[in-house]
């Protein structure tokens, strides 16, 4: 086959509409999710018996069902229950705000248990309250060994917008399935898509690399 | 009063019987040194002074409050009793410099300023004065519990807890830390010590306890406790410490 260089060009400006929408997205939910998922990770690491067993409960059923399913319910199902009218782009960042915020509670979860308990020893015997002990002390020191596995789960977020494409979002793959049904151009379009993804998640690479350089104990 | 008052403690991990019965009474610029076989409860004691143990029975004062009282008490109990641990414990994330100024700013409520000022006063103070813009992974043992000392000192506790100090360390390296401490000893701080350093105790210590079981078996002086062992079983435990 010949690979057609203008089919390719052509599509490149309508994608680049679908990855603002993607990046949108990504950057909107993956933050909040981070937010939630902190503390989520820290209720379970730390929080008294009750509490913690509601947050194993949201993590539990979060990573128990495929997002695909929790983008469904949410886009079709919750209006139902709740009587609210939701578009497909705020149910699509509602899913991924509460999918990858599971996601993230347990490597929040996993960053808290691997900091040596001396340290947090260390804080208490200095008179500090423990709320403190965990954001001056144990978070930092956290958060820095956390800093790769969160940025893989950051590549997974970014990549599972494609999947509101079943709710009609604009997004990026959704674009060139649209462009492909009208020009049949299966190699050219795909091929532009899958090199956008991977433009879009080597910035984010080179983003969490950054922040891991500027936090490095040297 | 005494500064430190223990009546009637015990400590249970589960059914494990960690103290028994412990009476005692500190007073200000004593020096303690606790000694004992591993197991016999000598950290677990000196935790629970700053309440990193909660007692199980009995009442334990600190200069005056309950280690059963509130949530503030306990946290006034742990401002004038410092701790110095074994594995030093010095925030991995902060230079040597930002480690003592740790304490004065976070909770002492000290201005930035003057946080450094004592910080740097009290690294010079333990010989570190050209160390503290290093991490503590960039220090040696010595001077990583060095560190860890002024970091201590840095929150103006009227009594310092030492446990195990110079265990973690190179017998070359533990010199420079008992040098601070008994530094720390003639300006008169009041110093309850757990070691295996023997030699040190008899120089230093104005005052010994034997642990064994969960009990105090012997409280005395150091000079006769270890010259003069009233027991078979201080003496055995000696041989087996030399």
């Amino acid at each position: 086959m010949n690979f057609e260089w203008s089919a390719f060009f052509d599509s490149i400006p309508n994608l680049l509409g679908g990855a603002r929408v993607t990046v949108m997205v990504a950057l909107v939910s993956l933050p909040i999710g981070l937010l939630i998922g902190t503390i989520v990770g820290i209720i379970l690491t730390y929080g008294h018996k009750s509490i913690r067993l509601i947050a194993q409960c949201y993590v539990g059923l979060i990573r128990g069902t495929p997002m695909i399913v929790q983008i469904m319910f949410i886009f079709f199902a919750v209006p139902v229950l709740l009587g609210v009218r939701l578009s497909g782009l705020s149910a699509g960042i509602l899913a991924l705000v509460v999918n990858s915020s599971a996601y993230l509670a347990e490597i929040v979860r996993g960053g808290l248990l691997a900091v040596p308990k001396g340290l947090q020893e260390a804080g208490l015997a200095m008179g500090l309250p423990m709320h403190r002990v965990i954001s001056s002390i144990v978070g930092p020191v956290a958060f820095r060994r956390m800093l790769p596995a969160l940025g893989n789960q950051f590549i997974v977020g970014l990549k599972d917008t494609s999947l509101l494409i079943v709710i009609g979002v604009g997004e990026l793959t959704r674009t060139g399935q649209e462009i492909m049904t009208d020009n049949y151009r299966a190699v050219e379009v795909w091929f532009a898509v899958g090199l956008l993804y991977l433009v879009i998640i080597s910035v984010m690479t080179s983003v969490f690399k950054f922040i891991e350089r500027a936090g490095r104990i040297s | 009063m005494s500064f430190l008052e223990f009546s009637g403690v015990a400590k249970r991990f589960g059914p494990v019987e960690v103290l028994k019965n412990i009476n005692l009474t500190v007073d200000q610029k004593e020096i303690v040194f606790i000694i004992g076989a591993s197991g016999s409860g000598k950290s677990t004691l000196l935790r629970c002074i700053n309440v990193l143990e909660t007692i199980t029975e009995g009442d334990l004062i600190v200069d005056g409050l309950s280690v059963r009282g509130t949530r503030r008490d306990i946290r006034r109990i742990r401002l004038e009793a410092g701790m110095v641990f074994q594995q030093f414990n010095l925030f991995p994330h902060l230079t040597a410099l930002e480690n003592v100024m740790f304490g004065p700013l976070k909770v002492r409520g000290s201005s930035r300023g003057e946080a450094r000022d004592l910080a740097e006063q009290l690294l010079v103070k333990v010989g570190l004065g050209d160390r503290m813009a290093n991490y503590p992974s960039q220090l040696s043992g010595g001077q990583q519990q060095r560190t860890a000392i002024a970091r201590a000192l840095a929150v103006k506790p009227r009594m310092m807890l030492f446990d195990e100090p110079t265990s973690a360390l190179d017998p070359e390296l533990r010199h420079e830390v008992l040098g601070v401490m008994r530094q720390l000893a003639d300006e008169g701080m009041t110093m309850i010590v757990v070691t295996h350093e023997m030699k040190f105790a008899r120089d230093v210590g104005t005052r010994l306890l034997f642990l064994e079981g969960g009990t105090v078996l012997h409280d005395g002086e150091p000079k006769l406790l270890l010259a003069d062992p009233p027991s078979e079983r201080l003496s055995s435990f000696l041989r087996h410490v030399h």
